[in-house]
């Protein structure tokens, strides 16, 4: 094609004579002027398009460059004495919180604390995060053998001497942040806990996993509900509606569904919870169906392109056979069209865990320190834990944020790979 | 248990299908069944099925009742206290006791109270499963008693197939009058206490969520600012990014791009797509907003916000540029080779083609596209909650803080205000004007899209 319109190789009839009377000068310039547009649109076009790469490259960018301080945190060293400090071992087949307890009750803060001003100092000592014990309550329930040594543990500082480690915060902060970390007791580490821990007013301290749970608790309320629905609707309309004002009036209603701002969903679930379920507020339940009925519009319409995909001599061949017109659905065009299905399916999933702003209103955006038990209780996702965290101001927060963002556009990330893998392993071309 | 009782029902009834079937096979006659086995499984099972789960929800929403009936009539109600809100407090907390939600109470009134509650429970549970039992084997006798060999019970279960799908493709239809009936309700209580001339003429928006119900002050209630934000950051700033970037992508990938080339820029396109917009909001909070307000400084502009809604606006801008590029993608691959061709054969230039020949071509689905791209982002919650501010100003200067719509929804409905509060209400009211606007657009961009496909067709 390009080649009807590529001017002839160099300079057209440079040093010649025009080749016919048509080719004036003034028609040389109007050709020179015309190929200089040219390029300057194909060039605004590049343009357009290295806008959108860089404005993705600074995204990512950014969220990765404050992001890897996300998963890590300060730790100091501090190095204490189990055999000294005649700690009890706990007892086998203790819970963790009774582990803890025990603990608490044998003194293991005073403990902690004089074994860090020991290592640390008094000023150092102070710094040591205020939560500090409980991780170690923690390690000795899952390693009870500590107990019968000495031991180097790294355990979380302060929110305040974080900062200062960052360079930010006071100076005295900073001051002793760089003291610290000149012997060698103040690094950042690699935080593990960072995806085990759930929300937490201290940065230091704060997880993911309560968030990552509830978002995997609502994607498979959001699944169990809308995929069958979505599918069900979308082999009725295909495959059995008759050609209606009635079925043009459901094929009009699912295309709007499916155009309706997220936000509006989340009025209707508030709505419900208000006058049915009050008792649900801020569970994966809810948030389950309201994003539900936001996905189930994009199945629908996914679904209804794979099915179409499925040449129509497979239903004829089935009919003539002596399938009923059900069986010539479920036992041939369904698994044909599966794989499109599913490719749908997992993109409208992934939407929908990205979705914010209907959870805001149905109160997912409660605090919530525990990681959800079950369907029914309080619980918050990614999404709506990285708006929370978005309007904390600690530098820590900032990090932390990115480091969540990075976590959600993984898991992102993976689902839209599944789907074009599934897609490009499935696809037939009939 | 329901699903049990169905199983059971489903596997006697293929066996005795299969034996049937062999019977039959043995006579002279060879006859046959009218269906096979599996589906007079499937209709014994769905017989027990369908009457015991209906019978399971009627049952779970009466007994509460007929348990509280039969506490309430028990010698230990006597001693209950009879203000309304303490009785109602005792006999709550005697029924989290009595289930087991609750370790125990300290409530004196409610503990005489939890051994009734028990006794109560446990006895209605009693009644409810023998009921279930009963219809179960009732249901499935009936169906059981059917299974001939010239039943047709595969055109029976194909009905109730028929009838699930159907209801499945009804749900969208009930979502859409759900979402409808919510909005108009809410938002009738809302013009109850505000009247909607003060509501969409009014230019002052302040709703005070602590402010006495009943007599709301309704010159707060003005939503015109709400309007001009919306409209600013949704339909012109971010359209303006939007709209030349969208289409000159579409045009650069479809018309010029070398295959590898597109191969890799198309991805990073749908990857921008796919980016949940609480990131977008953070990135245009954190990031482009105070780069703009530098910006504006350093140009001598010294009052310029740092919640403006050019920042707003301008990642709005970015969020769309995927959508309106794969909308004139479609548009532009509809317009017929034979228009292209003749343009190139004519001596035009490729850009000349594209702008005299295939963009006018495609307009109308380009149109609907970009109208379907404004409805997206004025519906847009997350990037404007984030980026923009909340409180209201009606300005056109983009440098300066301004709130849209779907910001006060938030706003409103995360407050501390009550649910019969005319600020919260309000939230709905707005709404449903966002829900109506964005229909509208969305009914007229589809059909122009619709009509313009067929025309090409």
């Amino acid at each position: 094609m390009s080649d009807a319109i590529t001017p002839p190789a160099g300079e057209p009839h440079a040093g010649l004579e025009p080749v016919s009377a048509h080719r004036t000068e003034r028609f040389e310039k109007r050709l020179k002027a015309r190929y200089a547009q040219e390029k300057r649109f194909k060039a605004l076009g590049l343009a357009a398009i290295s806008f959108s790469v860089v404005v993705l490259i600074l995204l990512l960018g950014n969220m990765l460059y404050n992001g890897l301080g996300g998963f890590q945190r300060a730790e100091l060293s501090v190095e204490i004495d189990f055999v000294q400090s005649g700690l009890q071992t706990p007892e086998a087949g203790a819970t963790p919180a009774e582990t803890m307890r025990s603990l608490d009750s044998q003194g293991l803060r005073t403990v902690v604390y004089g074994a860090a001003q020991e290592s640390l100092g008094a000023e150092g000592a102070e710094q040591l995060n205020s939560e500090a014990w409980r991780e170690v309550a923690g390690m000795i329930h899952t390693n009870p053998s500590i107990l019968t040594r000495k031991e180097m543990l790294s355990l979380p500082a302060s929110a305040d001497l974080s900062a200062g480690y960052s360079g930010e915060g006071s100076a005295e902060m900073q001051a002793l942040a760089s003291e610290l970390s000149a012997k060698d007791l103040l690094q950042r580490n690699f935080d593990v806990g960072f995806l085990q821990r759930s929300d937490a007013t201290d940065p230091q301290l704060a997880g993911i996993w309560g968030a990552l749970k509830g978002s995997v608790l609502t994607m498979i309320v959001t699944f169990v509900l809308a995929f069958p629905i979505g599918i069900m609707a979308a082999l009725y309309l295909e495959e059995y509606a008759p050609k209606n004002r009635w079925t043009d009036f459901l094929e009009v209603s699912i295309n709007n569904l499916a155009a309706v701002p997220s936000i509006i969903f989340g009025l209707l679930g508030l709505f419900f919870l208000m006058t049915a379920f009050p008792t649900l507020r801020s569970t994966p339940i809810i948030a389950g169906i309201t994003l539900a009925l936001m996905t189930m519009p994009v199945i629908v319409i996914s679904g209804r392109n794979a099915i179409k995909a499925v040449p129509p001599s497979i239903r004829d061949g089935a009919l003539a056979v002596g399938a009923s017109p059900v069986q010539v659905v479920f036992h041939h065009v369904l698994p044909l069209a599966m794989p499109g299905m599913l490719t749908g399916t997992i993109i409208g999933m992934a939407r929908a865990l990205g979705e914010t702003a209907p959870l805001i209103l149905i109160g997912l955006r409660a605090f919530v320190a525990t990681p959800p038990e079950g369907f029914t209780s309080a619980a918050t996702v990614l999404p709506v834990q990285i708006f929370l965290w978005s309007d904390e101001i600690d530098r820590g927060f900032v990090e932390r944020t990115s480091a969540a963002i990075i976590v959600l556009l993984i898991v992102l990330l993976l689902m839209n790979g599944l789907a074009i893998y599934l897609r490009n392993k499935f696809e037939k071309s009939w | 248990m329901v699903l049990g009782l169905a199983l059971a029902g489903w596997l006697s009834a293929r066996s005795r299908a299969w034996t049937l079937r062999a019977e039959l096979s043995d006579t002279e006659s060879g006859g046959r069944l009218a269906s096979l086995p599996n589906y007079h499984g499937w209709y014994v099972g769905l017989w027990i099925f369908i009457p015991t789960v209906i019978f399971v929800f009627i049952w779970n929403s009466i007994s509460p009742g007929l348990v509280l009936q039969s506490v309430l009539g028990s010698p230990a109600a006597d001693g209950l206290p009879t203000l309304d809100s303490a009785r109602l407090d005792a006999l709550r907390e005697a029924r989290a006791v009595a289930t087991g939600a609750l370790a125990s109470t300290t409530n004196p009134d409610a503990l005489p109270m939890v051994a009734p509650f028990s006794d109560a429970l446990s006895q209605y549970r009693w009644i409810g499963i023998v009921l279930t039992v009963i219809i179960a084997g009732a249901a499935g006798a009936y169906s059981y008693l059917q299974v001939k060999p010239e039943f047709g019970a595969r055109t029976r279960v194909e009905r109730v197939i028929m009838a699930l799908l159907i209801l499945a493709s009804l749900v969208a239809v009930f979502s859409t009058f759900g979402i409808l009936a919510s909005l108009i309700f809410e938002t009738f209580r809302f013009f109850e206490m505000v009247s909607p001339i003060d509501f969409l003429f009014g230019t002052f928006w302040s709703p005070d969520p602590m402010a006495n119900p009943d007599n709301p002050d309704p010159t707060r209630y003005g939503a015109i600012p709400l309007f001009w934000g919306t409209i600013l950051i949704g339909a012109i700033i971010a359209m303006i990014v939007a709209i030349p970037l969208g289409m000159m992508s579409a045009i650069y990938l479809t018309q010029y791009a070398h295959p590898k080339f597109r191969a890799w820029a198309k991805p990073a396109l749908e990857i921008l797509a796919g980016v949940p917009t609480v990131v977008y909001g953070y990135f245009a909070a954190l990031t482009v907003a105070p780069m703009i307000r530098d910006a504006a400084m350093a140009v001598g502009i010294a009052n310029a916000s740092s919640e403006s809604a050019l920042a707003a606006g301008i990642v709005m801008g970015v969020m769309i540029i995927p959508f309106v590029s794969s909308m004139a993608d479609d548009s532009i691959a509809a317009v017929p080779q034979a228009m292209r061709d003749g343009s190139l054969a004519m001596g035009a230039t490729t850009s000349e083609t594209i702008k005299l020949v295939l963009v006018p071509a495609a307009l109308p689905g380009i149109v609907g596209g970009v109208m379907l791209a404004i409805s997206r982002a004025i519906g847009e919650t997350m990037i404007v909650v984030m980026a923009a501010s909340t409180a209201a100003n009606l300005s056109a200067n983009p440098l300066d803080s301004m709130t849209t719509v779907t910001v006060q929804i938030v706003a409103m409905l995360t407050g501390e205000g009550s649910f019969d509060h005319p600020a919260t209400l309000s939230a709905f009211a707005l709404g449903f004007i966002l829900f109506l606007v964005t229909l509208g657009l969305n009914f007229v961009a589809l059909s122009v899209v619709k009509r313009y496909r067929e025309a090409y067709e």
